[in-house]
């Protein structure tokens, strides 16, 4: 998956849990959970719905490297097919 | 400016309801003054032409002073209206013309039915014709036209802006009337009132006392972990859904926690619905019910909240879910501070909360090592249960929580 293809995914992901959030205004790599105001839940279902769209596992481990908006995408362009 | 009374000196025009040149007939209401006993009308007491004001709005002015000019019908000046030493005289026992705020209870601006028993009013002896202003000093000052427009207009009165200290007139209806259309901030707003009506009730009526326990998480953390590994996003287990199993399962031997308060007693529940505070990204928060959770295993529990966020989400909730709650959880998450001291949710008789576990040094198995802590705060109803119980109940959490996997 191209990174250009991974922001797609993750804008429209977050669109739908945080519909609020202008996400042109964030700090792309400040923390996302924060930018976001996500919690634990709201964060649980991001990963959902991200994983069911790319196909990607995202283990609980994995966690930690989707810490912000920029680095979430990375991770979606380097382990979704 | 009529004398109202023999102590008033003075009087405030606060509203003017006809305008210079209109034609005015006896009986209408033509302005609102401001007196010490509440805003009152000036009627006219005969048929003619508004001429001119002579006291504009905001003026004080003695008593006697001319308010204004009408002409007759023929265009010749009458005397001033109200004729200034002539008040109607009316008996002490006549029903003085004040503004109905001033009574006790107006049906408009009656609050919400509470279940709540009314306070005791202290006893004062009702003298026939002697006036006893009414306790409530936070009624707003409307004047009586206002109050006419706002309720045929099916508006709050408390909700129509207005400068505090001011006297509401129509003008400010009228602007709350026609003004923005109602939208998302008025959802808001009535999220916040029923938070505030809720949370008033409780901190009124409900004896509330609060034990805290420092709480051990290492062990429930690492079975989640070891539990998510393998887990699908789908299927993986959040810690609220652990403290819902360990709060229901830790109750059975404490019913006394779990249930409703109800014409001076508790009635407890049998089957536990954990009410689960959830913030909503609009402001505001709702504890809507899971139901039955002793009943349920992690996973359902679990499958419960996941449906439960994702309704509350999109504000499509069940009415039983906002009523049947018998206990509620608080929980922070793993993003906010580490203690909170919760509100019971009426008619409930406790809630739990639980802060956010954080890594700290503790002593473990006789040395300080790095456990993840946290403190389970319980506020409970005095009427309805004792701290004893109450700190039996916490250590009961506590021991459920060390062996997750029994849940």
């Amino acid at each position: 998956m191209n990174p250009q293809e991974a922001e797609t995914v993750l804008t429209s992901a977050l669109n739908r849990i945080a519909p609020e959030i202008d996400l042109s205004q964030i700090d792309r790599s400040a923390d996302l959970r924060d930018e976001c105001d996500i919690d634990s839940m709201d964060f649980l279902n991001l990963v959902t719905a991200v994983s069911k769209e790319t196909g990607a596992e995202i283990p609980e481990a994995d966690y930690r490297k989707l810490h912000s908006f920029d680095a979430f995408t990375l991770y979606l362009a380097t382990h979704a097919g | 400016m009529p004398s109202l009374g023999a102590d008033m000196e003075a009087g405030t025009m606060v509203e003017q309801l006809v305008a210079a040149g209109d034609t005015v007939r006896r009986g209408d209401v033509i302005a609102a003054v401001e007196t010490q006993k509440g805003v009152i009308e000036i009627e006219v007491f005969e048929n003619g032409i508004l001429a001119e004001w002579l006291v504009h709005p905001g003026d004080t002015v003695p008593v006697g002073t001319p308010l204004a000019v009408i002409h007759d019908a023929g265009g010749q000046e009458t005397p001033d209206l109200p004729e200034p030493s002539e008040p109607e005289p009316a008996p002490r026992e006549a029903p003085q013309p004040v503004d109905p705020g001033t009574e006790p209870a107006t049906p408009e601006d009656q609050p919400p039915a509470d279940p709540a028993p009314a306070p005791v009013q202290p006893e004062i002896p009702q003298t026939p014709g002697v006036e006893i202003p009414p306790p409530d000093t936070q009624r707003r000052r409307i004047t009586p036209a206002a109050r006419r427009l706002a309720v045929r207009s099916g508006l709050d009165i408390n909700s129509i802006p207005c400068q505090e200290e001011k006297v509401i007139t129509r003008a400010d209806v009228i602007a709350a009337a026609t003004g923005p259309p109602p939208s998302r901030d008025k959802t808001a707003n009535q999220m916040r009132d029923a938070i505030a009506a809720a949370m008033s009730r409780a901190k009124r009526e409900i004896p509330h006392y609060y034990l805290t326990h420092e709480v051990d998480l290492t062990a429930t953390d690492a079975f989640l972990k070891d539990q998510n590994a393998d887990r699908p996003p789908e299927l993986r287990l959040l810690p609220g859904a652990v403290y819902a199993r360990a709060i229901a399962a830790a109750l059975g031997k404490y019913p006394e926690f779990n249930g409703h308060y109800s014409q001076n007693r508790l009635h407890p529940r049998k089957d536990v619905h954990i009410g689960f505070a959830i913030h909503l990204r609009s402001g505001g928060l709702v504890a809507p019910a899971l139901f039955d959770v002793s009943n349920l295993c992690l996973d359902e529990v679990m499958e419960a909240l996941r449906d439960l966020v994702a309704r509350v989400r999109v504000g499509r909730y069940r009415a039983r879910e906002l009523s049947e709650a018998t206990i509620t959880l608080s929980s922070l998450g793993d993003r906010g501070v580490d203690q909170l001291s919760p509100i019971i949710y009426p008619p409930q008789v406790a809630i739990i909360g639980i802060g956010t576990p954080r890594l700290r040094p503790a002593l473990y198995d006789g040395r300080i090592a790095p456990r993840l802590m946290t403190s389970v705060t319980l506020a409970a109803d005095h009427r309805a249960s004792d701290g004893h119980r109450g700190a039996r109940l916490l250590r009961r959490i506590e021991k459920l929580l060390q062996e997750p996997e029994k849940l």
